[in-house]
């Protein structure tokens, strides 16, 4: 296989990078260290950290691209006669497609129920009786890979999913003791305590870390997780889609992108109100003026119209520039980068708002009229000085910004600004199925699974954002 | 007042003027007319006469900025950007793509937007301040938390499934008001109801923890503390005091979306087929009507200055202390 690196993987991995090093970095920061322990004591903060951490691990493993080797049918002649340059499938699959690779090929006709065996709709079948002749029945068909390892035996469905289902009980509970107990060890280790009082620090949340939320996390997530790893080998866990593809694969290949506009869309945003923001706040004159009078520009326009006018501007130059893009992913992916950049620059004002008034109130302090006065460099100031109080309004914006933006994707997407409509994303998973509920008997699991999937994740954004707030708002922090 | 107003509207106008030029560089600078006129016939299979009777209808065959053919003032009026974006200050926005004129259909429709933004707006604040005060009230109760749980819950949930979960229990299971559609006249309630109530329902969980906030920051003031030693009920605390002293913050949320509600609600409007602003303004992003889409930019930011100022002189009803000069 043939690895490519889209643009946005290099992006996240960039992210991911960038995290690394500031957690590394902060590390020797008391005041920022101090502060993330506060996060870390946080209960609900901790536990929905953890689900996050599993939303990022699926969106991690869906950002590294290859195109498969083609295999050819002559791969053993060749191998006798010289080597072939290797030819590779024009599609573009990442490494969770690999590992999903049964969800993503075993495509019934159309619509099934959730963990059905024959389709959602009645079809005319064409059977054969004892006389050789052939006769149609209305009836709703079997489906092709949907239950098709019980054979004729269909009645035994719902014994097969208890059993897969206790067997999931009892890997994830073997899996989770395990964890618990390395967890209690360590604790012992380190605190020098008795194991068993190890335990009841945990279960009394008497720990620096807040163990107990995330291992119940933990259970929770190793429970449904095995379940529908179970379940999902041979059934269509949340039924298939009107072409007959997978839901629970289009989930989870949603979840990248739900993660690439969150994150990346911080990355553009970012440099911009950072630099503006500071520079209008620290010199004030002409240059402060100059920075108002742009972002009280761009904030006056509505957010949805700005960001309409400019992806349908930029729509006209993707279509008109075919000759760009090598494979239809590229395109998708240049598409959903320009929807990132596009959201970057229409958000960037109101944190570079704060940022200008923010740096307005530090500029006038004792220990800046002090550095100035020992003439150090106006650079060295903002740079050493003054940033670095700013750090904690730009850690809260960002982990705010990432559930609003996570849910404007959705509300984009439908509106058709979104996202390139090839691209599986939760915004185009609804809008594709906004009018399934219309149908008689309404078909419900695609909305439904988008809808689970994509509340969990902005509700963890949201809970971690508080936690997060609540641990570096100098206000809040001195209350508590 | 009346000096302070006129200064802040001619402050308006270079912000409209940077408007005016940021939309005209998004249109007609990064993409050149015959990309426009490309991607409208069809990219592939169009003949150069074929743009050229495009531009020519809409009037974008001529220069962007200076027109060196012309004589006179016609060098500048004579272009792209006099015709098409200047002129959008006399509220002159052209005709879209079916020819009709754009200002008269914004005119008809802003009636439908308004019937269902406007009591959307107003029921809105009603009850997301009272559940506000209400946990307020309760605050460090097991009711204020579950209260603030379930108001994050709410937030997360986007307006999408508002919409299609109302839509589908509503109208499909009970069937109590029809799915979409609007009417005139004394019947329209039966089409307006569903949307302001999905409307108001989706807006309870990020403005009533808004408000909350709000409100605690300004019960821990020493005017509470007072106003509580000298004996007043903490009804009469919350209401008289608290709710008057966090009128201030609360208007700065609020009162620039007032002139937005003519603009209506993308979502809504196209989710209950509502012939307003907003399903225009979808209906045109689809259909890739530029001329439509330039023109609710504009309009749109003309509104959100409107608000800003209209913001200023809220201020000084609630305060008496805020004089503008």
């Amino acid at each position: 296989m043939a690895p490519v690196v889209l643009w946005s993987d290099a992006l996240i991995w960039l992210l991911v990078a960038a995290a690394l090093a500031f957690a590394w970095g902060s590390r020797r920061n008391p005041l920022l260290r101090a502060a993330w322990q506060r996060v870390g004591r946080s209960r609900t903060g901790m536990a929905s950290a953890t689900v996050l951490l599993f939303y990022v691990c699926v969106g991690l493993l869906d950002s590294l691209h290859f195109r498969p080797r083609l295999e050819s049918g002559e791969t053993q002649i060749a191998a006798s006669s010289e080597r072939k340059p290797a030819v590779y499938a024009v599609q573009v699959l990442s490494l969770l497609d690999a590992v999903l690779s049964p969800l993503r090929t075993r495509s019934e006709k159309t619509y099934s129920e959730p963990l059905a065996t024959r389709a959602h709709a009645k079809e005319a079948i064409e059977l054969r009786d004892a006389s050789g002749r052939v006769r149609q029945i209305r009836d709703y068909p079997r489906l092709q890979y949907g239950g098709a390892h019980l054979g004729a035996d269909e009645t035994r469905r719902d014994a097969d999913i208890g059993e897969r289902l206790l067997r999931a009980l009892a890997i994830a509970l073997l899996v989770w003791w395990a964890l618990a107990a390395a967890t209690a060890t360590a604790l012992a280790r380190i605190e020098a305590c008795s194991h068993v009082e190890a335990w009841r620090r945990i279960w009394c949340n008497e720990t620096g870390f807040a163990c107990n939320a995330v291992l119940a996390v933990i259970a929770a997530l190793l429970l449904v997780g095995i379940a529908l790893g179970q379940l999902a080998v041979d059934y269509h866990v949340f039924g298939t889609d009107k072409v007959g593809q997978d839901v629970l694969y289009q989930v989870l290949k949603s979840v990248r992108t739900a993660l690439v506009i969150g994150l990346v869309t911080t990355l553009v945003m970012l440099p911009l109100a950072v630099f503006l923001g500071v520079v209008a706040g620290y010199f004030r004159g002409w240059v402060d003026d100059l920075i108002q009078y742009l972002y009280t520009t761009l904030s006056s326009i509505p957010g949805v119209l700005l960001i309409a006018a400019a992806v349908l501007m930029m729509q006209v130059v993707i279509d008109t520039h075919p000759q760009w893009f090598a494979t239809a992913a590229e395109r998708a992916d240049l598409r959903l980068l320009a929807l990132c950049f596009i959201l970057g620059v229409t958000s960037w004002t109101g944190l570079c708002r704060l940022l200008r008034g923010e740096t307005l109130k530090l500029r006038e302090l004792e220990y800046i009229q002090a550095a100035q006065a020992f003439a150090v460099s106006d650079l060295r100031i903002l740079a050493r000085h003054i940033l670095p109080n700013l750090m904690h309004i730009v850690i809260i914006a960002l982990v705010m910004d990432f559930s609003s933006l996570v849910l404007a994707e959705a509300v984009l997407s439908y509106v058709g600004i979104g996202v390139d409509p090839t691209m599986i994303s939760f915004g185009t998973m609804i809008n594709n199925a906004r009018l399934e509920l219309a149908r008689e008997p309404a078909v419900w699991w695609s909305l439904a699974a988008a809808f689970v999937f994509m509340f969990t994740l902005v509700l963890a954004a949201n809970l971690l954002a508080d936690a997060v707030r609540d641990a570096f708002d100098p206000r809040l922090a001195g209350a508590a | 007042m009346l000096a302070y107003l006129v200064r802040r509207l001619l402050y308006a106008l270079p912000i409209l003027i940077g408007v005016n030029l940021v939309t005209f560089a998004l249109f007609f600078v990064v993409n050149s007319p015959d990309d426009m006129a490309r991607m409208q016939l069809g990219v592939k299979r169009v003949t150069p006469e074929a743009i050229a009777r495009w531009k020519a209808e809409r009037g974008y065959d001529k220069p962007l900025f200076i027109n060196e053919a012309a004589n006179g003032t016609a060098v500048f009026t004579d272009t792209i950007f006099f015709s098409k974006s200047a002129r959008m200050f006399a509220g002159d926005f052209g005709r879209a793509e079916d020819g009709r004129d754009i200002a008269r259909e914004i005119v008809s429709r802003m009636g439908p937007s308004l019937a269902i933004a406007l009591p959307t707006f107003l029921l809105g604040l009603l009850v997301t301040i009272s559940l506000a005060l209400l946990l307020t009230f309760f605050r460090a109760s097991y009711l204020d938390f579950w209260g603030v749980v379930l108001c994050v819950a709410m937030m997360s949930i986007s307006g999408l499934f508002y919409i299609i979960g109302g839509q589908y229990l509503v109208s499909k299971v009970w069937r109590l008001v029809p799915i979409s559609g609007y009417g005139g006249g004394l019947d329209a309630w039966k089409f307006l109801i569903l949307p302001v109530v999905i409307g108001v329902v989706s807006g309870i969980g990020s403005s009533t923890r808004w408000y909350r906030t709000i409100f605690l920051e300004e019960i821990a003031r020493d005017y509470v503390r007072t106003a509580r030693a000298k004996g007043l009920s903490e009804l009469t605390v919350l209401f008289r005091h608290v709710l008057r002293n966090a009128l201030i913050p609360i208007l700065t949320g609020v009162v620039v979306v007032i002139p937005l509600l003519f603009m209506g609600s993308l979502l809504t409007e196209s989710f209950f087929g509502v012939p307003g602003l907003g399903s225009y303004t979808i209906d045109a992003i689809n259909a890739q009507d530029f001329a439509v889409v330039r023109a609710m930019v504009f309009i749109g930011s003309v509104l959100y200055i409107v608000g800003l100022i209209l913001t200023d002189i809220s201020y000084t009803f609630v305060d008496p202390r805020i004089r503008f000069h």
